[in-house]
């Protein structure tokens, strides 16, 4: 029988297999600020070192302002935690993107941005949305602390197999839905906890149609559906993205790499533990109303009647949401109105959803209080003003930021206030997620700049 | 980690689904370097609510965490087993637990009981008429009792080898480095690496 990619990814990466379990071997481990003191203490309580710090990409992200960067960082604590990844980089002979490089960013975008991120490969990092390089074709997942340290000293993990799941979309989209939408369906399809235990292939004709960075929007919220990892199978569309990058194979390397690469596809007579089946036709652009990302509508619907859900479960979830978010039931979504607007995260910070946005904004006025973007890193914010987005964005009203992860997780000066309602193009609408009592609703940046301009929820094509 | 047998003690039911790590510890907690001192963060955001289940007078001391389905999804913050741990549970009970979550527990010790949404239901109930209900929590059979419930759980050889032994993982991985070795040989040259 066959093998389906994640197989034989998973396969090639074998260094032991026990009973056990699996040894797999990690071609590359990205670290940050936020989840690698603790291992690095580890490593030195025990006298040991990083295998191979040629392996290990480290920048900050989490914590880090994206405003007045030339000043010291104001929260001591912040600075403390970024100072430590310096230090313990410098000790371990690990490059690191610190505060200000031009290679900073947040450190899902910038492990394919610099061609670091490749088909085939194992990415691990101590982050869960480190699923997004699966849509190169690779195993990427994220890792708690103590693993942090597992790979730091073994460039190794020990792994059980996941299942196999494919989500297939087939079909086109509509004019006007992006590939957030796709993911925020699929969400809603599956929910939080359908993915558990899999390593998801996305696949069918709407993926394939997608960009890198559209396939990068999808599989970075795999993690939502709470699976292992996401995939899609490299093909030109991935080959021409990776090419001419800073750390992409080039003569004859490339060669080698690209014939190896178009062996990486799922096996015709290969078969998922589970499947699920979407029609592309029929996905709108999503918003999402409640506190995890299963919950979603399409726009043009309504908040949902808790009795409508026949799963005790689900019902309770869905009166807590929206006890929560302040929202009454069958209160149409076009009808919200919001405070605030925040395009950024490793979901939707690249130049291309940059560019979305500010086709929207482009001689257009923000109606409400807070508007702002946050580039995924610096070289997008260059790319970005090169482009003169930052110019459409400031007369537009919009708040034009540093890179970083910003209000994604609030834990550096972004934050929403208490009650604040926010259209985020992030990928977690937890309670609190983005500050304490904040309201968060997770959408596409189209979606959330046309929001920005009407002053509650809007796709483009609602604007005059 | 320190070897984890049997947990016998009482329990707290946290009935809610879809726990994730973000209210389990919020992110304001995760500036720290240290390992310690989670405690305090742990559910801080709802633990303001004096009618929350964690501060109710007759859960106090409880070693055993019920949660609903979906428990610790989200974020790989390990920070949120620290503070689980570091409040006095030894094990968390869920329908399903998040991947990365049950991976971080297994790490440290924390024992991840995954039970059927029946009897997850029925502990809970059982926890709610009465909290000092004594739950048996036996890794070596990998079984759970609590008063009219039996009920194994599932966790695999090698996890349930490292708790009863105490075992540190990195520990184990180093016994067989030169196959990490022999494997790094076999890598195919165009792979990349990291500031050359
Ligand atoms: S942008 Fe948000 S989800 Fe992405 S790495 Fe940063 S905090 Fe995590």
């Amino acid at each position: 029988m066959g093998k389906t990619l994640s197989e034989k990814v998973w396969d090639r990466h074998l260094v032991h297999q026990g009973d056990d379990g699996d040894l797999l071997f990690i071609d590359l481990h990205l670290i940050h600020e936020v989840t690698s003191p603790q291992a690095f203490d580890g490593l030195r309580l025990n006298d040991r070192t990083v295998r191979r710090p040629e392996l290990t990409l480290a920048t900050a992200d989490h914590n880090v302002p994206t405003a007045d960067i030339d000043q010291p960082v104001a929260d001591p604590i912040s600075a403390k935690q970024l100072q430590t990844l310096e230090a313990n980089c410098a000790e371990f002979g690990i490059t690191h993107y610190g505060l200000g490089d031009p290679n900073q960013g947040i450190v899902h975008v910038i492990g394919p941005e610099q061609g670091y991120t490749q088909p085939g490969m194992t990415v691990v990092c101590g982050d869960s949305h480190t699923s997004t390089h699966g849509a190169f074709g690779a195993i990427a997942f994220g890792i708690g602390t103590s693993e942090v340290e597992h790979v730091l000293a073994t460039q190794t993990l020990p792994q059980t197999r996941p299942g196999t799941m494919a989500v297939t979309v087939e079909g086109d989209v509509q004019p006007g839905v992006t590939a957030k939408d796709i993911v925020l369906a699929i969400l809603g399809e599956v929910g939080t906890g359908g993915g558990i235990g899999s390593m998801i292939e996305f696949r069918g004709s709407a993926i394939r149609a997608l960009s890198m960075e559209g396939r990068m929007t999808v599989c970075n919220m795999s993690i939502e559906m709470g699976a292992k990892a996401g995939m899609i199978a490299p093909d030109e569309t991935t080959f021409d993205y990776v090419q001419g990058r800073p750390n992409a194979p080039a003569g004859s390397d490339w060669d080698a790499a690209v014939a190896d690469w178009k062996t990486l596809f799922t096996d015709d007579d290969a078969t998922f533990d589970k499947e699920v089946v979407l029609d592309a036709a029929t996905i709108e652009p999503h918003v999402s109303w409640g506190t995890n990302p299963g919950q979603v509508v399409p726009i043009s619907g309504t908040l949902p009647d808790p009795s409508s859900f026949a799963d005790p479960t689900e019902r309770n979830a869905a009166e807590r949401a929206l006890e929560y978010m302040d929202l009454a039931a069958g209160t149409p979504l076009r009808e919200v109105a919001v405070d605030t607007v925040f395009i950024g995260s490793c979901t939707n910070s690249r130049i291309e959803d940059l560019r979305a946005a500010a086709a929207v904004a482009e001689g257009r006025t923000v109606t409400i209080p807070r508007a702002m973007v946050v580039p995924g890193s610096f070289k997008v914010k260059d790319q970005a003003e090169a482009e003169g987005l930052h110019e459409i964005f400031r007369a537009a009203g919009f708040d034009w930021r540093e890179p970083g992860c910003s209000m994604c997780l609030a834990m550096n000066p972004d934050k929403l206030a208490p009650g604040e309602r926010c259209a985020s193009t992030s990928n977690r609408n937890f309670e609190g997620r983005q500050g304490r009592g904040g309201r968060t609703h997770l959408v596409s940046p189209a979606v959330a700049a046309a929001t920005a301009i009407a002053g509650h929820f809007a796709t483009p094509g609602d604007l005059t | 980690m320190r070897a984890v047998r049997t947990i016998e003690g009482t329990a707290v039911p946290l009935d809610r689904s879809d726990v994730d790590t973000d209210q389990i510890i919020p992110s304001d907690w995760l500036k720290r370097v240290e390992r310690t001192g989670f405690e305090k963060g742990l559910f801080s955001e709802w633990k303001d609510d004096p009618g929350f289940v964690l501060n109710q007078e007759q859960y106090q001391g409880a070693n055993v965490l019920i949660g609903g389905p979906n428990f610790g999804t989200g974020s790989s913050r390990e920070h949120a087993v620290w503070a689980i741990q570091q409040a006095g549970f030894e094990a968390v009970i869920s329908p399903r637990f998040g991947d990365i979550f049950r991976n971080n527990c297994t790490k440290n010790g924390l024992v991840p009981v995954q039970v059927s949404a029946e009897v997850g239901e029925q502990l809970l109930r059982a926890v709610e008429a009465d909290p000092a209900l004594v739950f048996e929590i036996d890794v070596a059979t990998r079984s759970l009792r609590a008063g009219d419930v039996e009920c194994k759980f599932p966790l695999d050889d090698s996890t349930q080898h490292r708790f009863l032994e105490g075992l540190d993982d990195i520990g184990i991985t180093l016994r067989i480095e030169d196959e990490i070795t022999a494997f790094e040989a076999t890598r195919p040259a165009h792979l990349p690496t990291v500031g050359s």
